[in-house]
């Protein structure tokens, strides 16, 4: 990729390029928040329902730069051990012993400063972002998975770049990541995170767009039929489902439509396929309510 | 441009001011952040301007929804407030200017024509042009009204602007498609227009109107509000999952796992000095939801069955029981049923609740539920009852309530009335509140809001007056 790690985009059309080379089509907000987010250095929090591309834009924005991507996945009881850091008491053991075996007895005992260096630190994800000498851009993946607590101990580390340590003291970032934060929205999110943030609300792409992101992944399949399809993935996504079909799922189904050879998604076409978009039992039998007995009446207008 | 004129600067200080007002919590560091944004934005971009400005103040859905009211009629304002400061004579001038030879020969059925295409292209300007064109025909044939409501449905209506309502069916026929939304967005350039001309002819700007509750939350609608209801229970289900354990910090109350310890301390030669623990597992609640589905709570009992299907998305451990005079079980209703309305269905029409012509009678719920029930009834168990408290006269059996209450972890009633009413008439709501963990109004989903977050705040002692205290903030 051409792009040099450290350049700074100039105009939010620039980075939507550079998205666009990444394999990632930004709406205009999207890469305006994402050109803001890289010149005013803050995070972003990106919220929107499952499967609109939140995780991949962090992917693509990695690529677009040619920034190490750092992803911390959130769960719950996540805390500071498996985030940030954590002593290697292990090493510290086995230093105190080799000391204490070869010294006599009479020196002083290991003292503090001399196993609580950065030499017996594990690096967890955050650390690794903070302290890697490259600009990274740094995913947290579903941070509303987590407990309020660790929220609270993301706040030094988004406002401020920096982390402290109480044995060692603080360990400031020598570069700005880039910071981004996804949420399925499961839970609010303190108001001391979102002040520190950018926020960006993802949805589903519209008509156009979407046609456009399938064609870039899958380039065999025709407009007529991604238009198709596309129409297809609307009418099940207005539906009361449990788990809408996700971009990601409308770009394997093109992909499972090209193997198959189809040209039109009639009846047939899509109940054959129809597991590739709809992942559960009742859902199924929803869709199959629903939108099976639609095929074919709207099949004969064509994509209008 | 760097050179902002400083009237910018202060018409965004008096849009944040005007957003707080609508209850946007907007912080002085947004602010920051927002004029920040602003200096490498080119602002004279209208999108990225008021994308900008939404990324750095509207930090919710809700925020965005209630940012792009006050933006439009923000701003609106703003421009006409100067257009009549600067050029009085500036909308004279437009009008003029407005394509005057054809103006005369537009018939009627033209310009709806026009129109159509405009709206199916989706062409803005071209929309804003004929808006104003139509607004022109029809103030020649004298019907203006002189309100903007009323004036826009006639126009609307003498253009014959319908959305093609089904869209499979009979809107195919006339070859044009135009859906609802398309119109709404000519609808809007439509309102524009009439409200600037309205402000010309009178000089000046009508008094700013906060945006009423109808624009931000309806109240709540059966399954419209379901997504709501639904996110609010997702909350819920975290918050019974992590309360009653200790405060994390240190590794309090975990048990050491004695295999790993032992086996990772061959390393240390055989001295165990990391103690290794057992995961510890989220603790999984049970949840009894008693709900009431008398006649009295009719209008709630949407509501009520919306919650419990939340409920039952989000918790496995959850036994659901609908009441009236006698209690029955329908946990499995709502394990076989996805869709909302047909579980609604089977649950008021006949779906087993034993007696549906009955009376409620509380009394004989408790006691039925504690016989049946309450042997299952543990430290981990949470009751939620959804109920009036009417019990028309008879016993209310309190003590079977306290019992029950007694044997389970937590107990919580969420009264469908607003507080105010509690104990008066049949209401015995004071016999029972004083075995609950907390009583709470709920009729709609800002309160069951409230009740996550008082349950989520580990207060629950004190639930009946925090709960107290958030409603008398209401103005409902």
């Amino acid at each position: 990729m051409a792009v040099t790690p450290q350049a700074t985009p100039d105009s939010p059309a620039e980075v939507a390029d550079a998205l666009r080379q990444a394999s990632y089509l930004a709406d205009e907000s999207t890469a305006l928040i994402a050109f803001l987010a890289q010149r005013l250095g803050k995070p972003v929090l990106v919220e929107g329902p499952a499967g609109v591309g939140k995780t991949e834009l962090a992917k693509a924005l990695s690529r677009a730069t040619g920034r190490e991507l750092v992803r911390l996945q959130c769960y719950e009881g996540l805390d500071e051990a498996k985030a940030l850091y954590e002593w290697n008491y292990r090493k510290q053991l086995l230093q105190i012993q080799a000391t204490a075996s070869t010294g006599d007895e009479e020196s002083a005992p290991v003292g503090m400063g001399e196993i609580f260096t950065e030499e017996f630190l594990l690096e967890r994800p955050l650390m690794k972002a903070i302290a890697n000498p490259d600009p990274v851009v740094l995913l947290i993946d579903e941070i509303d998975k987590t407990d309020q607590e660790f929220e609270a101990m993301l706040l030094e580390l988004l406002s401020d770049f920096q982390i402290t340590i109480p044995e060692m003291g603080q360990i400031s970032a020598t570069t700005h990541p880039i910071v981004l934060l996804t949420s399925n929205n499961s839970r609010e999110l303190t108001e001391a995170l979102k002040r520190r943030c950018l926020y960006l609300w993802l949805d589903y792409p519209n008509r156009e767009r979407e046609i456009e992101i399938i064609r870039l992944h899958e380039p065999e399949i025709d407009q007529a039929l991604a238009g198709r399809l596309v129409d297809v993935v609307d009418m099940v996504r207005e539906l009361d489902l449990k788990k809408p079909p996700s971009i990601a799922e409308s770009i394997d189904w093109a992909r499972t439509l090209v193997l198959m050879g189809a040209d039109d998604i009639d009846e047939k076409t899509f109940r054959d396929s129809l597991s590739i978009i709809i992942k559960h039992r009742t859902d199924l039998d929803l869709v199959a309510e629903k939108i099976v007995p639609r095929l074919g009446g709207a099949s004969t207008n064509g994509s209008s | 441009m760097t050179d902002k004129p400083s009237g910018m600067a202060e018409h965004i200080l008096a849009f944040c001011e005007e957003l707080r007002s609508e209850d946007v919590a907007i912080g002085t560091s947004e602010i920051q952040d927002a004029f920040k944004a602003l200096e490498i934005i080119p602002w004279i971009e209208p999108v990225d301007f008021r994308e900008s400005l939404a990324t750095t103040l509207a930090k919710s859905p809700k925020d965005r929804e209630i940012f792009d009211l006050v933006f439009d009629r923000h701003f609106f304002r703003a421009t006409e407030a100067a257009s009549l400061e600067y050029a009085p004579e500036g909308g004279e001038g437009r009008k003029a200017a407005l394509s005057d030879d054809i103006r005369d020969e537009l018939s009627m059925e033209a310009l709806a024509e026009a129109i159509r295409q405009a709206i199916a292209e989706g062409d803005e300007s071209a929309m804003n042009e004929l808006a104003r064109l139509a607004i022109e025909a029809f103030g020649r044939q004298g019907e203006s009204s002189g309100v903007v409501g009323v004036d826009m449905q006639r126009i609307r209506r003498g253009l014959g602007l319908t959305p093609s309502s089904d869209s499979s069916g009979d809107g195919e026929a006339d070859g044009e498609q135009i859906d609802r939304d398309q119109i709404a967005r000519f609808e809007r350039q439509l309102r524009r227009e009439l409200q600037r001309q309205q402000i010309q002819k009178q000089g000046q700007l009508p008094p700013a109107r906060p945006l009423s509750d109808l624009n931000r939350a309806l109240p709540m609608r059966g399954a419209q509000d379901l997504a709501a209801v639904h996110k609010a229970v997702a909350q819920m289900k975290r918050r019974l999952a992590t309360l009653g354990h200790d405060p994390r910090g240190a590794k309090r109350g975990r048990t050491v796992d004695v295999r790993r310890t032992m086996r990772s301390s061959l390393e240390t030669g055989g001295v165990p000095l990391n103690l290794k623990y057992r995961p510890r597992r989220p603790r999984k609640p049970e949840i009894y939801v008693l709900c009431d589905v008398s006649t009295s709570v009719s209008s709630a009992s949407t509501f009520f069955l919306s919650v419990l299907h939340a409920l039952h998305d989000s918790f496995r451990k959850l036994r659901s029981f609908v009441f009236i005079e006698r209690i029955s079980e329908v946990t499995h209703v709502f394990e076989d049923e996805r869709d909302f309305t047909a579980i609604a269905e089977k649950i008021t029409s006949t779906g087993g609740v034993a007696d549906i012509s009955g009376y409620t009678d509380y009394g004989r719920v408790w006691n039925e539920f504690y016989a049946d029930v309450s042997a299952d009834l543990g430290p981990r168990s949470t009751v939620i009852v959804l109920g009036d408290a009417r019990t028309n006269g008879r016993p209310p059996a309190e003590d079977a309530f306290a019992r029950v209450a007694d044997r389970a972890n937590r107990t919580f009633w969420l009264n469908p009335e607003p507080e105010l009413y509690w104990n008066y008439g049949d209401s015995v709501m004071s016999a029972y509140t004083p075995f609950c963990d907390g009583a709470f109004e709920c009729w709609k989903t800002e309160h069951l809001e409230q009740f996550v977050d008082v349950v989520a705040s580990g207060k629950v002692e004190h639930a009946t007056s925090s709960a107290r205290k958030y409603t008398s903030g209401h103005r409902y």
